[in-house]
């Protein structure tokens, strides 16, 4: 599947992680951008969490950009899920 | 049983460790119409990883007649909570129509016993004046709880610090609910900052039977288990009473007196509900006593 707005999930509070997500042309790919008050310890961790949903859902072709305050994985796995099903028109949410 | 916005990871994560009997993780009325999905999807990822440790763990649903209610039910159910809350139920239908989808879900997912208990909301004079019938309408439901917010929207007046507006619904849904053996909660108290109206307002609705309370901050906790908590004093004279009580039903003798008080069954009874409230054995008492 593949974005059909921008949408995004989450907030900028202690332990939510704000998930952006912009459509992006076919076959472009996946592109995420993160940053991280817990940048140096988690990355890894919180780009391969972004990825697994991100296959789960089977999405592709989107530009994702993750502010994480420091979000447990179950919160990660929640706001990217919201944003892509924003994204896909699934649901209805802000932006 | 503290109330937490669903919407929210902080406190959600942090939802075992505040010290209150239960928690409500809230899909209504805490999260705006445009974050419904997110709250969702949220609190049904933390049911899912979250250590609440002996907390009882409820979430409100929201109404059945709301675009989300019955998706709040296909992610919630599945997972089995301690409880499930049914907002604004004002109908023995609308109890029926909430868990023939309950069951329906349920069955879709193998869940052969389900655990899951059922809380009823009482939020609209409607609800107030059929909740005798409400009490009734499923096994499965074993507390209800008032709404006092949206019951004076509903009636058309102000919450006052008295209560008084809302008085006659409470003592009613207290004999519906002690009728039917079911917990009632009470209602949230409002003023974070104010903890004497707390605990004047908690003392209230102890004496007229409320088994709880509804929170809106950690710090409200200790307040409400102050009030609810037997003394020490009422510890010990309740222990007596049981294994005076004891001793008694083995001499074959019903009614007996201590310090030249008549006891009874009812004050046995009370006894009981002290000694269970301080978490007390009553079989370790029964072994003492013989």
């Amino acid at each position: 599947m593949t974005p059909k707005f921008k949408a995004q999930a989450g907030t900028f509070e202690s332990s939510d992680i704000m998930i952006l997500i912009e459509p992006l042309e076919k076959d472009s790919g996946r592109k995420v951008d993160i940053s991280s008050t817990v940048m140096l310890q988690f990355e890894a961790d919180i780009k391969a969490t972004i990825n697994k949903v991100l296959d789960t859902l089977q999405v592709k072709d989107l530009h994702l950009i993750a502010k994480d305050k420091g979000a447990l994985t179950q919160t990660i796995e929640a706001r990217v899920e919201t944003a892509v099903k924003r994204s896909l028109g699934i649901q209805e949410g802000t932006m | 049983m503290l109330y937490i916005p669903g919407n929210n990871p902080a406190m959600i994560q942090q939802a075992g460790v505040y010290g209150c009997d239960a928690v409500l993780l809230d899909l209504e009325d805490a999260v705006a119409l445009n974050q419904k999905d997110a709250a969702r999807i949220l609190v049904r990822n933390m049911l899912k990883t979250v250590n609440f440790y002996d907390t009882e763990v409820c979430v409100r649903v929201n109404n059945f007649h709301t675009p989300f209610g019955l998706t709040d039910l296909e992610e919630i159910v599945p997972l089995q909570p301690d409880n499930i809350r049914f907002p604004k139920t004002e109908t023995v239908a609308d109890v029926k129509e909430f868990m023939k989808e309950v069951r329906r879900i349920e069955k879709e997912h193998g869940i052969k016993n389900p655990s899951m208990t059922i809380h009823v909301m009482i939020e609209t004079a409607k609800g107030v004046a059929n909740v005798y019938d409400i009490a009734t309408a499923d096994p499965r439901i074993d507390a209800i709880t008032i709404g006092g917010q949206d019951l004076t929207a509903d009636m058309g007046i102000i919450k006052t610090p008295d209560g008084v507006g809302i008085d006659y619904a409470r003592k009613r849904i207290v004999m519906a609910g002690k009728a039917n053996d079911l917990d009632v909660l009470d209602t949230i108290f409002a003023d974070v900052n104010d903890d004497e109206g707390l605990r004047e307002e908690t003392e209230y609705i102890k004496k007229i039977g409320f088994a709880g309370k509804a929170l809106i901050n950690p710090r409200q906790v200790d307040v409400v288990h102050e009030v609810f908590n037997p003394t020490e004093n009422e510890v010990r004279k309740a222990y007596r009473v049981y294994s005076e009580y004891i001793k008694n039903k083995k001499a074959g003798i019903g009614v007996f007196a201590i310090d030249g008080k008549m006891v009874d069954a009812p004050v046995v009874q009370r006894a009981i509900t002290v000694l269970e409230f301080a978490k007390i054995d009553l079989k370790e008492i029964e072994k003492n006593a013989g």
